[in-house]
């Protein structure tokens, strides 16, 4: 458990920390996020006493901080680094033993450490424990760089914004690496980060700080839920509904143009040879003026359906349609709340204007997470 | 030819003031390493006193080798400590500066993951910092080496002995065959130098420092 009590922490006339107080419970993972300058990472570097406060008192597990050798306490602390910071002189061996020799482990035991920590990571101890740092990915180097930090088993575990370096498909993985090996390990670990998502997806807790406060401490559910204030929400950003009167996506927006169309008058057999060859299992059935009439579909014809019979003997009125100004929620609403595969969406003249699939909602939910697809 | 015999003629002769300038050499800049490294670790802890010092001993490089001498003599004497003495002085700054900006140097980001993983302050010094900066350091002391190589032939002047006897013994009888017996050798000597050193530079660089130098 770390207590922060009343911490404040000035630098000239600038203050840093503002008189903090917050309590991180055992094994949580703990998010700190906020703007830059907000004194996260001051708050992260208070726990190891890299930085000393003007006022206040953090305690770890009830002990005042302070009354511990900081050397000391720093070795029972793990400490990962935006930089990485392994060191270069080192192979990733000697980088992963460093804290391990310096508590004076015997030289069994730290390779002990060595191989089992690789193990770990999935990367194999012949392949690897021997490489330099310069010789690895910047992926694989921030690997080290965590298991140099629980080498020597320590139960808090700070992340300075460790994968803030790191392209996309990286900070992935190892974002999944650290919550496993949290999960298995129990660690309490502190991560700073500037990344939502990242804090969103790591965090059992995470805590919002601007100017040197706590805006608000609380799970990510809860933050997403009812943010305690507007930083937090602009922080938020695309993970929220948005809070400007956007205009209502229409239907036509997510609906594909391209229809498979069939004249009233086509034939059972005809139909069917257009939907092989289209690989559709149903077609839009469309009188003399393109107005729409229905939808007729393979299962239909193959159950009911004679040879040389037109195809306005087995349509089916009761498919979905929306117009094309329509809500796009009501359109998706509709096809959702339904067991049926597609929507029609219809002009005003009733003529067919497209298609809204499952596979095109698929999409626009897709869209609506992650916002615009680059193409 | 000539020249071949003449050096064959006084074979002994040279090898003892070889003898001697090498041993010049090694004892002035073993000085300038043990006064210039642990200062120079000293002064990246004082920056403010860094940059008067720094300032002093650039000053002191600039005051021709033969004022110097002239002091030393003064002060000192005839004889190989005068020399020895100045010798020391100048091999002081190439070492002092290249071990003050090899150590400023290392990234940040290494001593504070060092300190912020548990290391007291001696074992970021010796553990990241010197090994870190030790290529740099390692060709401080190559360029002392090579330079005082050079000064040592001044040495001669003040009766310490070394290939500069030969040189000042030819300059002041117009023999430019003693100024060659004198400079040839000193010349070689200034290659090997830097070619030794340059190997230990080389062996004592860590793998994982090399490719990027």
């Amino acid at each position: 458990m770390i207590e922060f009590r009343n911490v404040t922490k000035r630098y000239g006339d600038i203050t840093v920390l503002d008189d903090l107080s917050f309590t991180i419970k055992s094994g949580e993972l703990v998010c700190i996020i906020g703007p830059s300058g907000c004194g996260k990472t001051t708050t992260l570097r208070t726990i190891n006493r890299l930085i000393e406060p003007k006022r206040g008192t953090v305690f770890i597990d009830g002990k005042d901080i302070t009354e511990q050798n900081a050397v000391q306490l720093r070795r029972e602390i793990g400490y990962v680094i935006q930089q990485i910071g392994l060191f270069p002189n080192m192979t990733v061996a000697q980088n992963i033993s460093v804290v391990p020799k310096l508590l004076k482990y015997s030289a069994q035991e730290c390779d002990k450490i060595v191989h089992e920590l690789l193990t770990l990571v999935d990367m194999p101890y012949e392949e690897n424990a021997h490489k330099y740092p310069n010789e690895l990915s910047g992926g694989q180097q921030q690997r080290i760089g965590v298991l140099r930090a629980l080498a020597a088993s320590p139960p808090i575990v700070l992340m300075d914004e460790p994968f803030g370096a790191l392209d996309p498909v990286t900070r992935d993985s190892l974002q999944e690496e650290v919550k496993r090996i949290q999960r298995k390990l129990k660690k309490t670990i502190v991560f700073v980060t500037h990344d939502m998502d990242e804090a969103l997806r790591l965090a059992d807790t995470i805590i919002f700080m601007d100017q040197g406060k706590i805006l608000q401490m609380a799970s990510p559910e809860e933050m997403l839920h009812k943010p305690a204030d507007k930083v937090i929400k602009n922080f938020l950003g695309r993970h929220m509904d948005d809070d400007a009167p956007s205009t209502p996506k229409k239907a036509e927006e997510f609906m594909k143009q391209r229809v498979h169309k069939v004249h009233e008058s086509a034939k059972t057999l005809q139909s069917i040879e257009r939907m092989r060859k289209r690989e559709v299992n149903s077609l839009v059935v469309i009188d003399d003026d393109d107005k729409y009439l229905g939808t007729v579909s393979i299962e239909e014809i193959k159950a009911r359906g004679k040879a040389g019979k037109p195809v306005s003997e087995y349509i089916n009125t009761e498919t979905l349609t929306v117009n094309r100004n329509d809500d796009a929620k009501e359109a998706l609403d509709k096809l959702l709340s339904s067991t049926e595969n597609y929507v029609i969406v219809l002009n005003d003249d009733r003529t067919v204007a497209g298609i809204i699939t499952r596979t095109s909602t698929a999409k626009a939910m897709g869209l609506a997470l992650w916002g615009e697809i680059e193409s | 030819m000539k020249l071949i015999t003449l050096f064959t003629k006084n074979g002994a002769g040279l090898l003892e003031s070889l003898g001697v300038h090498i041993m010049l050499v090694i004892l002035s800049v073993l000085a300038g390493i043990v006064i210039a490294l642990p200062l120079g670790i000293y002064l990246t802890r004082h920056r403010r006193a860094a940059n008067v010092v720094l300032a002093i001993a650039g000053t002191v490089q600039t005051i021709p080798g033969l004022v110097m001498l002239g002091f030393a003599l003064v002060l000192l004497g005839i004889g190989t400590l005068p020399a020895l003495v100045v010798l020391s002085i100048y091999s002081i700054l190439p070492i002092l500066r290249n071990t003050y900006t090899g150590i400023t140097e290392v990234l940040p980001a290494y001593t504070d993951a060092a300190k912020g993983i548990g290391m007291t302050k001696s074992q970021v010094l010796f553990k990241v910092e010197l090994p870190l900066a030790m290529p740099a350091i390692v060709s401080g002391i190559r360029i002392s080496a090579v330079y005082i190589v050079s000064w040592a032939t001044l040495a001669g002047m003040i009766g310490a002995g070394g290939l500069g006897d030969w040189i000042w013994t030819g300059l002041a009888t117009y023999n430019t065959d003693y100024i060659l017996l004198g400079a040839i050798p000193s010349a070689i000597l200034a290659f090997v130098f830097s070619a030794v050193i340059g190997a230990v530079e080389k062996a004592m660089t860590p793998r994982g420092l090399r490719r990027r130098s």
